[in-house]
């Protein structure tokens, strides 16, 4: 085994390759989390609705995507999905970049399925009587949740979320099947070009790890400033 | 979608199994349920690490569920991948490089499904066994443990669940589980992409959503038992488990 030398990543051209990949990383997750989050919050809404079609809907969305492994998504909505477009739909698709498109809607969809159950929860931990409270006052179902149940929700939503945004952090890793130039696909690409596994792999890991700890943090910052009130 | 099914079910089941190793269905649930079986004794030595008296015990491991927890589980495989081979001198095929990323990845969880359902069972329960004359050892292993991991049982349902779905991380290193063989039969199929990837979703769904309908059922039946008997807690302590 040739001597570990960190330089190599460190500097030059295959350090610009894996700036570039964590770069695209950091930009699919700031997009899908941009997109998930008022997805899940209406799926949520949805699986608390008075209305069983509604609720019954939502529930559907929650258990058909989580149940099913990102990969999976990934490879409907890149290999299979745009077979369904109509052609000149499929030709601007293509034209641009499909793969960071198509990868953006698979865990978008993905990540809301998660996100909504956090949020679900966080609802369901609010008191009836509080509902009931301002249903009594005259408020409508979604007045009632925008003005009395979410803004007290919220604290306890929020680090949920948090360690679901670090699951999706990782899971950006995954878009590598579709052959996104995420920090996954660099480090395999400095891998190929160096035959050097193991500087690139730790410099990949050190990121992953960096960008984690810092949501992490963010989530026990939240947890200290902002507990959670019981009534 | 009818004629894929008639086709290459079996194909999709167990890969070229007869004729060659195993493949498919069979094979992703063989490797989840190897992984889980073989991490669990590692999640509870772990789990007992991390509630370990002994700092020098308990910061190390909790340094080592900080690192896995921080990185993909994709990054683990590929350390495996490119490592094991380097270390052992042997080149390891895919099925033991998935199975031994996953054992470590798995060990990890694991140990912080223990943790909870170790901090789960409360405190006056631990006490009353050390008062009682119980080393740490034996309050751990005759009070503590039988209570926690009965409440863990849900947890290690869905556990596996995920972990059938994480097997399909196989698929990037070339094993030919179920979502290789899919995408295989994509290629020969070639003009029906959305079914065969439908098809897949399917399969994954109805095995994982049984799964959390079992892990779900367990947990309603354990909680009318444990809600009987009134559960006093001795020692005041938030029970918040934070980034569960």
């Amino acid at each position: 085994m040739p001597h570990f030398d960190l330089s190599l990543v460190l500097h030059g051209q295959y350090n610009d390759w894996l700036l570039t990949g964590l770069r695209l990383s950091l930009e699919l997750a700031g997009t899908t989390f941009a997109l998930a989050l008022p997805l899940a919050l209406v799926v949520a809404l949805l699986r608390l609705s008075p209305n069983l079609a509604l609720r019954t809907l939502g529930a559907a969305y929650v258990e058909g995507i989580r149940n099913v492994p990102l990969i999976a998504h990934l490879l409907f909505w890149y290999f299979g999905a745009p077979e369904l477009l109509p052609d000149d739909l499929k030709q601007r698709l293509y034209a641009r970049n499909a793969e960071f498109i198509c990868a953006t809607i698979a865990l978008t969809l993905y990540t809301a399925s998660f996100m909504a159950e956090d949020i679900r929860s966080g609802i369901r931990a609010i008191p009836v009587v509080q509902i009931e409270a301002g249903r009594a006052l005259g408020f409508g179902f979604l007045q009632t949740m925008r003005r009395v149940v979410l803004p007290q929700a919220l604290r306890v939503t929020v680090p949920p979320l948090i360690s679901q945004t670090l699951n999706l952090w990782k899971n950006t890793s995954i878009a590598t099947v579709i052959g996104v130039a995420e920090m996954m696909y660099e480090a395999a690409r400095v891998e190929t070009a160096t035959f050097r596994s193991a500087e690139s792999f730790a410099f990949v890991t050190a990121a992953y790890l960096g960008v984690s700890l810092v949501i992490t943090g963010l989530g026990v910052w939240y947890h200290r400033r902002y507990p959670v009130r019981t009534a | 979608m009818i004629d894929i099914i008639q086709t290459y079910w079996l194909y999709f089941l167990v890969g070229q199994f007869p004729n060659g190793p195993l493949g498919g269905l069979a094979l992703t649930v063989l490797l989840a349920a190897l992984s889980l079986t073989l991490a669990l004794p590692a999640g509870i030595a772990l789990g007992l690490a991390r509630v370990s008296p002994f700092r020098a015990i308990r910061w190390p491991i909790t340094g080592l569920v900080y690192l896995v927890r921080g990185v993909p589980l994709l990054m683990v495989i590929f350390w495996a991948y490119f490592f094991l081979p380097t270390i052992t001198g042997v080149k390891t095929e895919q099925f033991s490089t998935m199975l031994m990323a996953l054992v470590a990845f798995n060990a990890v969880y694991l140990a912080e499904i223990v943790r909870a359902g170790i901090v789960g069972v409360a405190r006056g329960q631990f006490e009353s066994a050390r008062a009682l004359g119980l080393g740490w050892w034996r309050a751990m292993r005759w009070v503590v443990l039988p209570q926690a991991l009965r409440s863990m049982l849900p947890s290690l349902v869905n556990q596996f669940a995920s972990t059938i779905k994480d097997t399909s991380l196989g698929y990037i290193i070339g094993l030919t589980e179920v979502s290789f063989i899919a995408a295989q039969i994509n290629t020969q199929v070639f003009t029906h992409a959305t079914q065969v990837y439908l098809l897949l979703a399917l399969t994954y769904f109805t095995l994982c959503y049984s799964l959390s309908r079992v892990a779900y059922v367990l947990e309603k039946r354990l909680n009318r038992r444990t809600a009987a008997p009134a559960r006093v807690p001795l020692s005041i302590e938030p029970t918040t488990n934070p980034a569960a």
